[in-house]
């Protein structure tokens, strides 16, 4: 589904790389654990696959589609397929979590007889179904995040990134979002999610794939952060 | 989008933007005032033009006792009248009317435009001139009526009326002119308020837009909001500065000018309704231009 062939990124001022010669490959319905130390190329990595930065050199393919050929008009509809979970939640402050949910289907155009039917089920799906007329800033972090979460699945996407979802969430409340993206994988879901935590990459057991100054050192099924494994 | 969607993206961001949004309705409304004013004088000076041109005349003063160029000897005489009578006809089609008026008649006519009027009393009876008022088929053909007429003994003077009306419509015109310049650098600086309008309103609201793009939204979607907000507010603006206009109509030209100055042809109702779409075509216009090309700085991707 997604192939990362000979891919360098290199931000206009900055003296390194952030991907140096990248080679990936994920294939539909995996899940895949992004994992290496702040500035190591993460959210560069996820940011090319979204069409919001370009490579520098090599290609990088996204159902076939080669993503720098991609014409401007067609990037909506590229990146409809795509669910994003933001570090930093990006809720618009003014709208409840049935509207901040609901935001993803009405900018597509989508009725307001398909929103009423979907939402309660997502909402229900991330558990905040009691609480769908609140605004972000009654909710908990782990919460606001679970809402930024139903917007980047309420469209069923088949490819979810995300970017250290559980980054500002205590280890009780991270298990909970992990659930969640498992269950979301179950459905079919392709899942790409940089992190720097360490428990719960061990815990789940995925695929990790390790980068260091914009390298991918390691690349392993079923692995865990610590150990190079077998 | 769903329409009820986007009129509430749209009214909540004018609401959040409220003060540039007011500055914007208010800047939107000078400058079409000043433009429809422009536009007013404009065909206020062509309506005076059309209905004055059509009765302006060549007058020719005819000698007077007193008069003292060399084709007067004294008063005119009967047969130096008549010579000019003649030539006078004789210029058809060029002359398409000859009307005579004596010393007498002047003075009666004067009588009455000056009834009550302490001047009356400083001018005699014969101390206006007979003459003869032609009227010409085409205002350009003075210089070749004139020539012929002017060295012939009883014509005192010949007097181009539309020289008289062209010093005063060059006037009006400069006068339009100002207007008009003036209209239009207010225009430029609506442009300029939009542009930063816009660029503010973008900024402010990064996070929504940042979060549409993710989420797939059209580029003319992520843009919809914005247009709509400046596309309401200069027509907000334009109705205000309609509204200027038909007030300047009914209080100013019908209520203060016309009943006092009834020899000028003022401006229509026609005039001014033609004058109000042009109002919302050019302020609607220009906004939604002006944050087309601000969005398309700002709002890349
Ligand atoms: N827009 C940019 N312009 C210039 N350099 C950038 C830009 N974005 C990232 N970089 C640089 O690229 C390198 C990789 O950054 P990136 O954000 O991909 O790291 P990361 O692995 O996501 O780190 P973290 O775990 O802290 O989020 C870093 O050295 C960073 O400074
Ligand atoms: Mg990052």
């Amino acid at each position: 589904m997604i192939v990362f062939d000979h891919v360098t990124k290199q931000y206009k001022n900055s003296p390194q790389p952030a991907l140096n010669d990248v080679n990936l490959t994920i294939e539909q319905g995996e899940f895949v654990f992004l994992v290496g130390s702040s500035g190591s190329g993460k959210s560069s990595l996820l940011r090319l696959l979204l069409k919001e930065e370009k490579a520098t050199e090599g290609t990088v393919t996204v159902d076939g589609i080669n993503v720098a050929k991609l014409r401007n008009r067609k990037v909506p509809a590229f990146r409809r397929q795509m669910g994003i979970v933001f570090q930093d939640f990006r809720l618009l402050p003014g709208k409840s979590v049935f509207d901040n949910a609901a935001f993803g289907m009405e900018v597509i155009g989508k009725s307001r007889k398909e929103i009423r039917n979907r939402i309660p089920a997502v909402l229900e799906l991330v558990g905040l179904e009691e609480k769908a007329h609140r605004l972000p800033s009654e909710l908990s972090g782990g919460e606001q995040q679970r809402v930024a979460l139903a917007r980047a699945f309420v469209n069923q996407p088949r490819l979810l990134l995300a970017d250290e979802p559980t980054g500002n969430l205590d280890p009780a409340t991270s298990v909970g979002i992990m659930k969640l993206l498992d269950r979301i994988n179950r459905t079919g879901t392709t899942i790409v999610m940089a992190t720097h935590d360490v428990a719960i990459v061990d815990q789940m057991r995925k695929r990790i794939v390790q980068m260091e100054s914009g390298r991918i050192v390691r690349d392993q099924e079923r692995g865990m952060y610590g150990h190079t494994g077998n | 989008m769903r329409i009820s969607f986007v009129a509430k993206e749209v009214s909540g961001g004018l609401r959040r933007n409220f003060t540039m949004t007011l500055a914007l309705i208010i800047a939107v409304a000078v400058s079409l005032s000043l433009f429809g004013t422009s536009l007013l004088l404009s065909t206020q000076v062509d309506r005076m033009k059309g209905y004055w041109y059509d009765k302006i005349e060549v007058s020719i003063f005819l000698c007077g006792s007193s008069s003292v160029t060399y084709t007067c000897t004294g008063s005119v005489t009967d047969d130096q009248r008549t010579n000019i009578e003649m030539k006078l006809n004789s210029l058809t089609p060029t002359v398409q009317h000859v009307f005579y008026e004596s010393s007498s008649a002047a003075y009666d006519k004067f009588k009455q435009q000056f009834a009550g009027s302490a001047i009356l009393s400083n001018v005699s009876p014969n101390a206006l001139p007979a003459s003869f008022r032609v009227k010409i088929d085409n205002p350009d053909h003075f210089q070749e009526v004139a020539s012929q007429i002017s060295s012939m003994q009883g014509v005192e003077s010949i007097q181009d009326q539309r020289k008289l009306l062209n010093r005063f419509f060059t006037i009006l015109k400069g006068l339009q002119s100002f207007a008009l310049v003036v209209a239009l650098a207010m225009l430029a600086v609506t442009i300029l308020l939009v542009m930063n309008t816009i660029r503010v309103a973008a900024f402010a609201r990064r996070r929504e837009t940042s979060i549409m793009r993710a989420v797939g939204a059209s580029n003319m979607s992520i843009r919809l909001p914005f247009i709509l907000e400046a596309a309401v507010a200069s027509t907000i603006g334009a109705s205000l500065a309609s509204g200027g206009l038909v007030a300047a109509k009914y209080w100013v030209i019908d209520g203060k000018l016309a009943p006092n100055l009834t020899f000028i042809p003022f401006v229509t109702w026609t005039e001014v309704g033609a004058i109000i779409p042009w109002l919302y075509l050019v302020g609607v216009g220009i906004t939604v231009l002006a944050s087309l090309i601000t969005l398309r700085r700002y709002l890349k991707g």
